[in-house]
């Protein structure tokens, strides 16, 4: 598999903090990958770092080519970024927020890729008026996903999707994504702090520890891994 | 009797609808601003002064006939705006709300120095828009509708009011760019990352605000007058309009525009009664500046301002 995304020995800070020091990581084209952590371990970071939203140093290459500029020049690039605590736009309505994940876009088959996102997510059809801030915490993760997927990404970064969710809305999220993954080719790189669902879904991951990779392997490797299994799993 | 009292009522009403789109217009220009940057723009008026001089001297030193005028004078006006938003709103818009604020009163009175500079403070006469159109179509300038007397100066304002109220609201609802502009002003981190250049719609909105101005400033011009306070008193009147339809709602800034025009001459109107003898001419502003205050501690959000509804 050719690879995607390449992180080398990237940092990055905030005001005088620094948050990352030196993560390299790869992602291969049609791979979910994992990425897990403690609070403050960098995870969030090494998406902000992908999509421009915090000042960055080090090289980050997409198909390789640098990414450079700021989160507008890395959504033109195809990175699709569903921050943490569901990305959505409260006071437009669902087909708006639709309409502005394929901002980046010049075609227009819009419409048609409405519809076709619309199939993984039926209720979304009937309910294109309302405003998503009266949706349920479940469904604005969905639509965020959704939105996500209208620009046709590369890559898709997903921070916590299962923050604040019931069980099993998390675990409907993450079929989704794994029958994205396997129906489209969508690549997918998810920070979660739910290790249990985050290794399940994916086909390797990393582990970071204050703003370092600490560890990586296969997901399976990782679930056997007795000190993963201890301070993630909690069995 | 009766029919003549029904007849300067209603002269009154579209009179306060055309005086009220005014209000409108510039309310409007208030709202975006506020929407997008958080602040309410001071100098919001003599931006829209500076636009009518801009006309006047096209029209009067340039010998432009109006039309072309109005029309160079707004796409001067948008480009105006933008240039603002990029060169002296921008560089303070990270800061603390009070420094935007500062700017836009230094602003205020950087243009009104300007103005006075350039052209003087004696008081210029411009044309009304409706003259020229009035002629060639050969339509007079009062109609007589069943016994009322319309100035159809005041509808052709009320005309041009509407007219930039629904080509805006198009633009926002049904456009690609307005769609992004609602984007920006609402969460301009989520904007950026589906690939907005939120800073850009900013400078937009700066744009169209000053572009509103204008117009409102080209509609005043010809019945109060040129001069560099034009805009003063307008402005007063637009911050009652936008508070009273809720600061952050378009649709309340025009409802609130039209029902404050309509409201301030009713008060005229009624001065000739017994009960409201008392109200004159000179307490229109400090009406407008009660309103102001009435709307803020009873009910701050306005007619349409929504609170949050949010489930999570």
């Amino acid at each position: 598999m050719r690879t995607l995304i390449e992180l080398d020995r990237v940092e990055a800070r905030y005001g005088p903090v620094q948050a990352l020091h030196g993560v390299s990581l790869t992602v291969r084209e049609g791979e979910v990958v994992a990425v897990l952590g403690a609070n403050g371990a960098g995870k969030t970071t090494t998406l902000r770092a992908i999509s421009g939203t915090v000042a960055r140093s080090g090289t980050i290459e997409l198909e390789g080519k640098a990414l450079r500029g700021g989160p507008d020049a890395a959504a033109k690039a195809g990175v699709a970024h569903v921050p943490e605590g569901r990305g959505t736009f409260v006071d437009l309505t669902v087909n708006e927020n639709l309409r502005l994940g394929a901002y980046t876009r010049r075609d227009r088959k819009v419409k048609e890729d409405i519809e076709r996102v619309s199939e993984y997510f039926p209720w979304m059809v009937e309910r294109g008026g309302q405003r998503a801030g009266t949706l349920s915490g479940g469904e604005q993760q969905m639509l965020a996903l959704a939105r996500a997927l209208m620009s046709r990404p590369r890559l898709l970064l997903l921070d916590e999707p299962s923050l604040g969710l019931a069980p099993l809305i998390v675990k409907e999220f993450f079929r989704t994504v794994r029958e994205l993954n396997e129906k489209e080719g969508l690549t997918v790189l998810v920070v979660e702090q739910d290790a249990r669902i985050a290794l399940a879904s994916s086909s390797r991951a990393y582990v970071l520890e204050v703003g370092q990779v600490a560890l990586t392997g296969t997901s399976d490797e990782l679930r056997g891994n007795e000190s993963i299994r201890r301070s993630y799993l909690g069995y | 009797m009766l029919a003549a009292a029904f007849a300067d009522f209603m002269q009154q009403i579209v009179a306060g609808l055309a005086s009220g789109g005014i209000y409108a217009l510039l309310a409007l220009a208030l709202v975006i601003i506020h929407r997008s940057t958080g602040v309410i723009n001071f100098a919001q008026g003599e931006m829209a002064t500076l636009s009518t001089y801009i006309a006047w001297t096209l029209i009067a030193n340039h010998g432009w006939p109006y039309w072309p005028a109005f029309v160079a004078t707004l796409g001067l006006s948008f480009l105006g705006g933008v240039a603002t938003h990029r060169i002296v709103i921008r560089p303070v818009e990270r800061g603390n709300v009070l420094r935007i604020v500062i700017v836009t009163i230094g602003l205020l009175i950087a243009i009104n120095g300007f103005v006075v500079w350039q052209w003087s403070g004696e008081p210029q006469q411009l044309d009304s828009p409706f003259t020229s159109i009035f002629e060639a179509l050969d339509i007079p300038d009062i109609v007589d509708v069943g016994g009322v007397a319309i100035s159809m100066k005041d509808v052709g304002t009320i005309a041009v009011a509407i007219g930039m109220v629904v080509l805006l609201w198009g633009l926002f609802q049904f456009t690609k760019v307005g769609l992004a502009l609602r984007a920006s002003a609402v969460n301009p981190e989520e904007a950026r990352l589906v690939g907005v250049r939120v800073t850009w719609m900013l400078a937009l909105g700066w744009g169209l605000a000053a572009t509103l101005g204008a117009v409102a400033g080209m509609l005043t011009a010809p019945t109060v007058g040129l001069d560099p306070n034009l805009m003063q008193a307008l402005l007063i009147y637009a911050f009652a309009a936008a508070v009273l339809g809720g600061i952050d709602s378009p649709l309340g800034a025009v409802v609130g525009g039209l029902l404050l025009g309509v409201m301030l001459n009713m008060l005229s109107y009624l001065s000739q009664y017994r009960l409201f003898d008392w109200f004159t001419e000179e307490l229109r502003l400090p009406t407008a500046l009660v309103i102001i205050l009435v709307v803020l501690l009873v009910r701050p959000a306005g007619l349409f301002g929504h609170p949050e509804v949010k489930r999570v």
